[in-house]
């Protein structure tokens, strides 16, 4: 079935949701979203989102932009930081406006506390600066646009999975889904399509990450020869529950939980004196594994899985039940403790992509080092590399980044679509598309994706991880290259047509995988550590050589990489010390 | 240990009728239900349909019947329904809406309810601040019900829907309620239409099943009978009652 739309939005979290508001405004608008809008991982967002309100102390947008900067790396997009901090203020209070319920100070204003790597004078300690509703503020602005698109009557096609993405040269004709209901695949015709995607933490073992989490936009482009932009950092969470990788928000620490050892020892005190447990994540989550490596996890037994307390229990049961009651409840639920009584039982999780499709700061995609834009192409949120995250993103920035970044391409979208001719994809637009399909449904025998999954994660998770090294990526790079030539003769074991999961999930290990690639191929080539990226090999930042975006492009089964220049047009880079 | 998981299947392209099919795993009592569905999906039959994603009780994807009670299958441990090994764990889909594959219900009608209720905020007044201002109490006068991530759980364990399909249902009262009690929000007499009609709010017996099946502990009854009393004053204001 062919469909014609000016705009069409792929995903429905928070980015692809505030784009649609704006873009469905000015033009005629679908949102295609494999999940129903509301089960988006949006609203597993627990902390909260950051803007320089000072609504309880003073702060300002430049502070927290170059905590930003300072925060990546020095791998930010300086300008593009910038705009993130100036319209966060007014992006918060729309959200307010349009009935997000966030907490209250006593005045009856929107409540702020603190996060990691967020301070106020550059640096001097930290600030609260966090906007929040609960440890539920992803769920709220996820609802809260929802919502708004309701009430804007925005038209969406739910449980649509989009396989494909249809350019003539350097124009964008459109995508191509599979009807989850019928099995059927669409083709929809669009002068703008933006992809808003989400992450894609399922490429580990140990994820906070959602089953949806499969990173479907950035490997259709890569496929359609986009590089993908910085894809080496990837940020893992200081605290994922033991085990599971559910995450227990830096809330908790903004709250005042500390991190402590088997002695007890609250032992950020020796790797970040001034921050302490809220320095950056990067930063807590190598000093965790070195805790461990020293046989200082809470077993002390040095092994990969050993771990370390969050101490909540100071804090008392007030504070637990208004300010983390989900935490709260996510402890008993899983681990059946009391975070008032008991720490909790933490370890690193795979949590964030900071690299992704790149754009500029209207959300346009850029096809090379040169600044090639692919014309009516976005990509916002996740899944995007604008970049304001650099090497390392800093807590409640990407909740920002959302709405930011996600309106402002939602609005450039509207205006794009005004003087673009509507393209006409002709008949053989889906064949790729089905031709995949078909031999993935061909009945023939093959092995089923369960155990590809299984051993890329593992993969990963223990070649690709928090620490890196030459010898362990070049094998991790090997080991998924087998893994994708198994994935060739994978067969799908469910042979209907309406809600087969099963092509859709193999679908996505597809796309895994290639991400898989491109991630370990990305970071094995950077021989520097930078933020998420740190090296055993080269532990050192290595500014004259690698103060760089990476792209890296999928040619076949090859990776090339390529490299363009960072914006550091207003702060100098500058040793990083906390 | 081993367990048994009896689920209920249902293809439409060949079965004139749904029916069951046992699946042995081994988990531990700690893991989630809904880690042994992935366990039977990725390792025995992928076949099986169910919809699944945050996997920590958070989007709302993965509400069944777990042994004759709607729930979370990834909420639901292990251990809550199974206690020793041969154990038997039957699932089946939500009631009262049409079962389209497996475990997988066509919610069209739930949310059809939902968005009927007008669950937005509903006010054109200019913003005298940056933000409307708020009191914490206010605030918390309906916390609760912002927590809902509409999984239907609480409107397949209603007993009224049962002969009554088109009651509004819970999940819906409990989103009216959100915006009636926010202070923000001037839509009472516009969501008035909805609410005060036959299958509006009126048909609740406080069975309080709902609350009981809710992951996310809403106080579904309580504030449906909350809207009752508003509903109630609001006509007495005017009156007309
Ligand atoms: C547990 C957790 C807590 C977090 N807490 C915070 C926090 O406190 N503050 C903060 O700033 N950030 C936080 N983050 C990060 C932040 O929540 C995410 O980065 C962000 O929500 C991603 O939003 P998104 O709109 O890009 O994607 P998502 O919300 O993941 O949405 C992706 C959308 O794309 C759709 N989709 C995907 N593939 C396809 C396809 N092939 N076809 C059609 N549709 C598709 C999905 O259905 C979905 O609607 C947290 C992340 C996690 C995992
Ligand atoms: S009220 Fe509770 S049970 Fe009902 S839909 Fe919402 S979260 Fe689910
Ligand atoms: S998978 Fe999200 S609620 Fe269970």
């Amino acid at each position: 079935m062919v469909h014609q739309f000016d705009t069409v939005i792929v995903g429905s979290g928070g980015a692809g949701l505030y784009a649609a508001l704006e873009a469905s405004q000015q033009s005629k608008t679908a949102v295609l979203s494999k999940l129903y809008p509301i089960r988006s991982h949006t609203g597993a967002a627990q902390g909260g989102i950051s803007a320089a309100l000072g609504n309880v102390e003073e702060d300002k947008p430049e502070w927290h932009a170059f905590d930003t900067v300072k925060g990546g790396d020095y791998l930010v997009d300086q300008q593009a930081a910038n705009i993130l901090t100036e319209e966060a203020v007014q992006a918060v209070y729309d959200l307010e406006n349009r009935g997000l319920p966030f907490n209250r100070t006593p005045e009856g204003r929107i409540d702020q506390r603190r996060f990691g790597g967020h301070t106020r004078n550059f640096g001097e300690g930290p600030v609260r600066r966090a906007c929040y509703a609960a440890d539920r503020t992803g769920h709220m602005i996820l609802q809260t646009l929802y919502q708004q698109c309701i009430k804007n009557e925005v038209a969406f096609f739910d449980e649509f999975q989009v396989v494909d993405l249809l350019l003539d040269g350097t124009t964008t004709q459109g995508v191509v889904a599979v009807e989850l209901a019928t099995g059927e695949l669409h083709v929809f015709a669009a002068k703008a399509v933006l992809f808003a995607t989400g992450g894609f933490g399922r490429i580990f073992k140990i994820t906070s990450n959602a089953y949806a989490n499969t990173g479907d936009g950035p490997a259709v482009c890569a496929r359609r020869g986009i590089p993908l932009e910085d894809m080496e950092f990837y940020q893992f969470h200081p605290t994922g529950i033991m085990g599971l990788g559910i995450l227990i928000s830096e809330a908790v620490r903004g709250e005042g939980g500390i991190l402590r050892n088997r002695e007890g020892e609250r032992f950020m005190q020796r790797y970040s004196p001034t921050l302490l447990d809220l320095a950056p994540r990067d930063i807590v989550a190598r000093s965790i594994l070195t805790e461990i490596r020293a046989g200082q996890g809470i077993r002390g037994d040095r092994k990969i899985d050993d771990y370390v307390h969050l101490d909540a229990t100071h804090l008392g049961k007030a504070v637990l039940s208004s300010k983390l009651p989900d935490i709260t409840g996510f402890c008993k639920t899983y681990l059946g403790i009391d975070p008032a009584e008991t720490p909790i039982p933490v370890l690193p999780t795979a949590h964030y992509a900071m690299g992704g499709i790149p754009t500029d700061v209207h959300g346009r995609v850029i096809m090379d080092g040169t600044g090639t834009i692919v014309r009516g192409l976005y990509a916002a949120g996740e899944c995007a590399c604008v970049s304001v995250h650099g090497a390392n993103r800093l807590g409640t920035n990407s909740l920002l980044d959302l709405v930011v970044f996600g309106r402002r391409a939602g609005q450039h979208i509207g205006d794009y679509v005004k003087q673009a001719d509507m393209p006409q994809p002709n008949a053989t637009a889906a064949d790729e598309a089905r031709a995949f399909i078909d031999r993935l449904t061909d009945g023939s025998s093959g092995p089923h994706g369960g155990h590809i999954t299984d051993e890329m994660q593992t993969t990963m998770m223990e070649k690709v991880g928090i620490y890196r090294n030459q010898k362990e990526m070049q094998a991790a790079v090997d080991d998924i290259q087998a893994l994708r030539q198994r994935y060739r003769s994978v067969r799908v074991q469910d042979t209907a047509k309406p809600f087969n999961t099963d092509l859709l999930e193999i679908i996505e290990l597809g796309n895994l995988l290639d991400l898989s690639l491109l991630t370990a191929a990305a970071a094995l080539d950077r021989r520097e550590s930078r933020g998420a990226h740190s090296r055993e090999d080269f532990p050192a930042r290595d500014d004259d050589n690698w103060l760089k975006h990476s792209l890296a492009y999928l040619e076949g089964d090859t990776v090339r990489l390529d490299y363009k220049a960072v914006d550091t047009s207003i702060w100098e880079p500058k040793p990083r010390t906390y | 240990m081993n367990i048994i998981l009896n689920i209920q299947r249902y293809n439409p392209d060949v079965d004139d009728a749904p029916h069951f099919k046992e699946y042995e795993v081994e988990v531990g009592p700690n893991q989630r239900l809904l880690d042994a569905l992935m366990q039977v999906k990725r390792f025995q039959d992928g076949s099986l349909g169910f919809r699944k994603s945050c996997a920590h009780g958070v989007c709302g994807s993965d509400a069944m019947r777990i042994n004759g009670k709607d729930g979370l299958a990834c909420k639901t441990l292990i251990k809550e329904v199974a206690q020793k090994d041969g154990d038997t764990v039957t699932l089946e889909p939500l009631r009262y809406m049409p079962v389209q594959r497996d475990l997988i219900v066509n919610q069209a009608e739930f949310f059809k309810k939902y968005r009927s209720v007008k669950p937005f905020l509903i006010n054109d007044e200019s913003v005298a601040e940056k933000e409307r201002i708020q009191s914490q109490d206010e605030r918390m006068q309906f916390d609760d019900t912002t927590n809902c991530i509409l999984c239907a759980s609480c409107y397949s364990a209603c007993p009224v829907l049962q002969d009554n399909s088109d009651f509004l249902g819970p999940a819906a009262i409990a989103q009216a309620y959100r915006f009636i009690a926010d202070t923000r929000d001037r839509g009472f007499g516009e969501r008035l239409a909805v609410l005060d009609q036959v299958d509006g709010v009126w048909p609740c017996q406080n069975h309080f099943k709902c609350t009981q099946s809710c992951p996310r502990s809403i106080l579904i009854t309580k504030r449906i009978n909350q809207t009752k009393r508003l509903i109630e004053k609001h006509k007495q204001k005017k009156g007309d009652n």
